[in-house]
């Protein structure tokens, strides 16, 4: 099964969520679990599950590359391009590689048959193992505006024996837990679809509860079963909770503010390495997610 | 006119905290806020909205199943798995629809118009601290970058009809398509930051995007005191790259009340982390 771990607002603890519930999960030498770390812009649960990485791939978008000699400069390509990503004067073609998302619109329709495509490399994506969990995620690279492409390469990661026989899979033994990046546009919506469940990770303050709304309006466009994880339930105030209880959306875990934590976390240590009372919370945790699927 | 932006790599490092104390210490300016996926800043500014705007961004496929041949054209060439045929019948869907529009100009019969996409809406308002400009990117929807372009120009142009000679920008997480739309052109970037392993590691990577656009890059370590032997190691790498850090503010649960007042804190207390910020805004506008 797909579980991602999502939020509305950033900071609120989904990294730490995704990657303790990986650990207390890969325990259980039954399971297998797979952890992608879809927050490519700014990847952290690396810094935590510290992985070992055997295998490394440029991830790139087809941009397309003009000869000169057979170009005519009629400027079809520039036309068919809703991106801008090209431009036709007199005598030259410019393209603008930052813009070009890699469709192949110019390439199909020039006339003259001038455009090949090249690829421009956007990111990395690097694969390993951290202890038994086999680990994924990706890095853009500096100056590039364009995560989901190389959201969709992790995706691909997927392992096919984990959860092509998702419906036959009843002991929830295959596992792929997705960490998304904050926000409700492109590269959270490319990360979560298609997941069985999501755990929006939420805090108790006026901020944690306007972006909580938002994640859950999300995720019922998408039509995926969603409960939430109050971390630092402790601090703020208590509207997190009374909107979880008029919609009907479960609170699964609540963490309480705690400097022992808070420390940990600063150093990359998982709060279940410092509390083993939180392997079995995050056992919990999960149970309450496969009842709810 | 100045404009500076305030962003962090990692989210939930106190960036819209800090631009509401800022709102409310500095003279002459109009805010915006940039992070469009899940602008907050209003809540602590509570605005009066002056006027409200449609933001259209980019084009959508419409099918005309009526028209359709359920040839498969479209879904041939469609690169972004958008296009799927379910029991005979071609569907889009649309979440996975980047918007080039290339199933449209490839249908022989003409089944598939591109029409404009209403994914947003943006304000131009008022607050207690003078004008702000702020959006709100319909639910999963795209071309946030777009939409921040639009209200960092509106910013701009009330402060130029007002002579505010400042321009005061909550920027987005991360460092793709919004924060790039929100960081080129801007005089002064601040970043945010915390004494995390993850705080360290985005700040790295935000400070290189800053640097890539040739914005000047000031930091601002937030609960310094969680983790001291971090912050020295945030205070090295700062001093090893030339950037300056600005200020340093200590973990105080005033920040937290003050939010759930729905006040800037500078507003709320008069304490030790007031005057953190007030120095910080000194160094600023300096």
């Amino acid at each position: 099964m797909i579980i991602s771990i999502a939020s509305g607002k950033g900071g609120t603890g989904k990294t730490t969520i995704a990657v303790n519930l990986a650990l207390a999960l890969a325990k259980d030498k039954e399971k297998n679990v797979q952890f992608l770390d879809c927050d490519v812009e700014e990847p952290n649960a690396h810094l935590f599950l510290e992985p070992v990485i055997t295998n490394s791939e440029s991830v790139e978008i087809p941009v397309p590359k003009i000869n000169d000699k057979k170009c005519n400069y009629c400027g079809k390509c520039a036309e068919v391009c809703v991106f801008n990503a090209i431009a036709v004067t007199k005598n030259k073609v410019l393209v603008f590689p930052g813009l070009c998302h890699g469709c192949g619109a110019c390439m199909l329709f020039c006339p003259e048959k001038a455009i090949t495509e090249e690829g421009n490399e956007i990111g990395i994506l690097e694969e390993g193992k951290a202890g038994p969990i086999s680990f994924t995620h990706g890095r853009l690279n500096i100056g590039e505006p364009m995560a989901p492409p190389i959201i969709r390469k992790i995706k691909k990661k997927i392992k096919r024996d984990y959860n092509d026989n998702r419906d036959r899979d009843i002991t929830n033994n295959y596992i792929t837990l997705i960490d998304a990046p904050p926000g409700t546009s492109c590269p959270v919506i490319e990360s979560v679809k298609e997941s069985d469940y999501t755990i929006l990770v939420t805090e108790p303050t006026p901020f944690g509860l306007h972006d909580l709304i938002l994640a859950v309006e999300v995720l019922r466009k998408l039509k995926i079963p969603h409960g939430v994880v109050l971390n630092k339930c402790d601090i703020g105030d208590h509207k997190v909770e009374e909107y979880c209880k008029k919609n009907s959306i479960p609170i699964l875990l609540s963490i309480p503010l705690d400097k022992e934590i808070a420390v940990a976390y600063s150093k990359g240590i998982p709060i279940v390495k410092i509390n083993s009372s939180y392997e079995q919370k995050f056992n919990q945790l999960f149970q309450k997610i496969i009842q709810k699927i | 006119m100045k404009e500076i932006v305030i962003i962090s790599g990692k989210g939930g490092t106190g960036k819209t905290v800090i631009a509401a104390s800022i709102a409310a210490l500095a003279k002459n300016k109009v805010m915006g806020d940039c992070d469009v996926d899940a602008s907050n800043l209003y809540l602590l500014l509570h605005p009066e909205i002056k006027d409200k705007h449609d933001f259209y961004g980019g084009v959508v496929p419409s099918l005309d199943l009526k028209k359709c041949i359920n040839c498969g054209r479209c879904q041939e060439v469609c690169r972004f798995d958008a296009i799927k045929t379910i029991k005979g019948q071609t569907v889009i869907d649309l979440v996975s629809c980047e918007g080039c529009g290339l199933c449209a100009l490839v249908c022989p019969v003409k089944a598939i118009q591109m029409e404009e996409n209403h994914c947003g809406e943006w304000y131009i308002s008022e607050t207690k601290y003078g004008p702000l400009v702020y959006a709100r990117l319909g639910i999963a929807e795209e071309n946030s970058g777009k939409l921040v372009t639009l209200v960092r120009e509106n910013a701009k142009k009330i402060a130029e009809k007002n002579d505010l000679g400042l321009i005061i920008i909550d920027g987005p997480p991360g460092i793709g398509c919004p924060l790039i739309a929100t960081l080129s052109g801007a005089n002064l970037a601040v970043v945010v930051t915390e004494p995390t392993l993850s705080g360290l590691h985005d700040l790295q990577r935000v400070s290189k995007v800053a640097q890539h656009f040739g914005v000047k890059t000031v930091v601002i370590i937030n609960k310094y005191d969680i983790n001291l032997e971090n912050s020295l190691k945030i205070e090295d790498w700062c001093k090893k790259n030339s950037i300056s850090v600005i200020g340093k503010i200590h973990f105080d649960n005033i920040i937290t009340e003050a939010l759930v007042k729905g006040l800037p804190v500078v507003e709320y207390s008069d304490n030790r982390t007031t005057k953190e910020i007030k120095d910080i805004w000194q160094s600023i506008s300096r």
